[in-house]
């Protein structure tokens, strides 16, 4: 449309200079909004085919009973998903297992970040290479650490070697219901801390130091510096880590697939809601149920989120 | 004066325990891909190997004739995606950032709309849709689903909107398009923030578990981290050789991570910031 009104106006411009003007300026209006579109073509086309397609389609499968083999055939079934949810019982394993998992690692991985970051923001020698070191984890893939990490939790492995050494209780890292999802916790907050520990050293480095000198001539030590300027200065830092280790940490899937080789086990111990979700997806073949398990999972992660805003914007207001 | 020396005491305590724990794991790694299988199984919390030897290095190219495959499956993977990535995000970002076009607010509220959705809820119609195409056990379907990412579009439109208008200005003067503009004058000028972006991207590839784990089941196809997970099950007691391979994938990402580690924290301080 608006492109054949440019036209019209090239086409006018013999007529007047007041229409070759307006023609004009649609020409390099629609120019603009063409070179728009093309930029934007790729990122139309992938997230649209990959992302935003596939909600939808994850909506609709949650509603169906899916046949996968001989041919994909889909069978409405209502609500009957999301109420098969209620009713089965690895669900709700998975579900305590996966909660407890945020709720023990969340505030271990974010308070051991800052922790480190308020340390290394001090006046250190060798801090470059303190980062360097601490940042290890970060690059490294999920698989190789947990590979690295079951064969140190063997139970002759390196850990028991070392508590053993000290004089301290040894434990059956792996096998032990009661221990595996323990042992899965402690090798993620000791790879994820360093990560939000540099977000946290950045936040650190922004705050001005007249702040502090200010808080000096009033009298302030170290520690009350610290807890009426630093930690309300890193409040909003503090909510953006806690959102993503809570995302994160949700979605944990790669360390419990390898530990337990995809089962989930000793006794369901290690078994999260994605590694529930993959399970019945590809090994039971139930897409439908999957996807409607899958939505539920966002659903809980979008409450759980906003819940965390609610209570960062009322302490805000205090 | 001495109680500010010890508490500066207690600080390098702090940082060289942590470095310690950090480390040890990797340090533990390295020395057993060096070790003798009976070295292992026996036990011993010696960190410098007794019987020094590379065997485990050769073997694992020996024993496991996909090893090699696995690693250039990684490879091709983690370059495709980073050089996709990298011009389809800054693509879209500048677009975002600069151009006007119907739409334009439309589509970056959906981009941020689409960064609240948790990946767990595309990852089974993502795998019908993949097997519809034909794409499972292909090149395609592992580069082209990741050839964009929401994240970074938005972070190159913060970066855009922040970049200077009047070049842009003089270009257009010059009678430079948008498309010559963004070729010849915005991108070169925005390669720390390209930098930083690669490294994200060809990190999160090279070490992405989940996503070949859904698209690959021929193990021609499997990238290193899938390939690594049959070692665990295949040579369940071969702990020699599972920690040799997980040097030979480790180390090309230490490499990245150590050459180009400034870009490194920069762009973790800018995914930081828009929080």
């Amino acid at each position: 449309m608006s492109l054949a009104k440019a036209k019209l106006g090239v086409d006018q411009n013999v007529k007047s200079r007041d229409v070759t003007l307006k023609g004009f300026w649609q020409k390099a209006k629609v120019r603009e909004a063409i070179s728009g579109y093309l930029f934007m073509a790729p990122t139309i086309l992938v997230l649209g085919t990959f992302l935003i397609a596939p909600i939808i389609y994850a909506i609709f499968l949650s509603f169906h009973k899916v046949e996968i083999l001989g041919g994909l055939s889909y069978r409405f079934v209502e609500f009957k998903n999301f109420l098969r949810t209620f009713e089965d019982e690895r669900v709700w394993i998975a579900l305590k297992n996966t909660i407890e998992y945020v709720i023990i690692v969340v505030p271990c991985q974010t308070i051991l970040a800052l922790v480190l970051a308020l340390v290394l923001n001090k006046e250190i020698k060798g801090k470059k290479w303190f980062r360097i070191i601490f940042f290890l984890p970060t690059v490294t893939s999920s698989a190789v650490l947990t590979l690295i990490f079951i064969w140190i939790y063997n139970s002759n492995g390196l850990l028991n070697g070392l508590l053993d050494f000290f004089g301290l209780p040894t434990y059956n890292w792996l096998g032990d219901p009661s221990v595996a999802l323990k042992s899965i916790m402690i090798m993620n907050i000791w790879s994820t801390a360093p990560f939000f520990m540099v977000i946290y050293l950045a936040a650190l480095q922004d705050i001005p130091r007249s702040v502090y000198e200010a808080a000096k001539l009033d009298g302030a030590n170290e520690f009350d510096q610290f807890i009426n300027i630093t930690v309300p200065l890193l409040k909003p830092v503090t909510f953006f880590v806690m959102v993503m280790g809570v995302i994160g940490t949700f979605q944990l899937f790669d360390q419990s697939y390898i530990f337990s080789g995809g089962t989930g086990g000793p006794n369901n111990s290690t078994l999260t809601v994605v590694l529930l979700i993959y399970q019945y997806a590809f090994r039971s073949l139930d897409m439908g149920y999957a996807a409607a398990l899958a939505l539920m999972l966002a659903g809980v992660i979008l409450v759980t989120t906003l819940i965390q805003r609610g209570f960062f914007r009322e302490e805000k207001a205090n | 004066m001495n109680n500010f020396r010890w508490i500066r005491g207690i600080f390098y305590g702090v940082l060289i325990l942590y470095a310690i724990i950090t480390f040890l794991p990797f340090a533990w790694a390295l020395s057993a891909s060096f070790k003798p299988l009976e070295e292992i199984i026996a036990g011993g919390l010696n960190f410098i190997p007794h019987d020094f030897t590379f065997d485990n290095y050769r073997n694992i190219f020996i024993e496991s004739p996909l090893f090699g495959r696995w690693f250039l499956n990684s490879v091709l993977v983690g370059v495709c995606v980073t050089g996709l990535n990298i011009i389809f995000n800054s693509m879209a970002g500048y677009a975002l950032a600069r151009v006007k076009f119907p739409g334009n607010s439309l589509l970056l509220g959906i981009i941020l709309a689409v960064l609240m959705i948790p990946g767990q809820v595309t990852l089974i119609p993502g795998y019908l849709i993949l097997k519809s195409l034909g794409w499972l056990n292909t090149y395609q379907g592992l580069i082209i689903p990741s050839a964009v990412n929401a994240t970074f579009i938005f972070m190159m439109r913060q970066f855009f909107i922040n970049f200077p208008k009047e070049l842009e200005e003089a270009a257009a003067l010059d009678g430079l398009s948008r498309w010559e503009t963004f070729w010849q004058v915005v991108l070169p000028l925005a390669k720390p923030a390209l930098a930083a972006q690669a490294i994200f991207i060809f990190m999160g590839s090279w070490n992405n578990f989940l996503m070949p784990l859904m698209i690959t089941s021929d193990p021609g196809m499997f990238t290193l981290p899938l390939g690594l997970n049959t070692f665990k099950g295949q040579y369940i007691s071969y702990w020699n050789y599972i920690m040799a391979a997980s040097m030979v994938f480790t180390i090309p990402a230490l490499g990245i991570y150590a050459f180009f580690n400034r870009y490194f924290i920069s762009g973790v301080t800018f995914t930081g910031s828009k929080g």
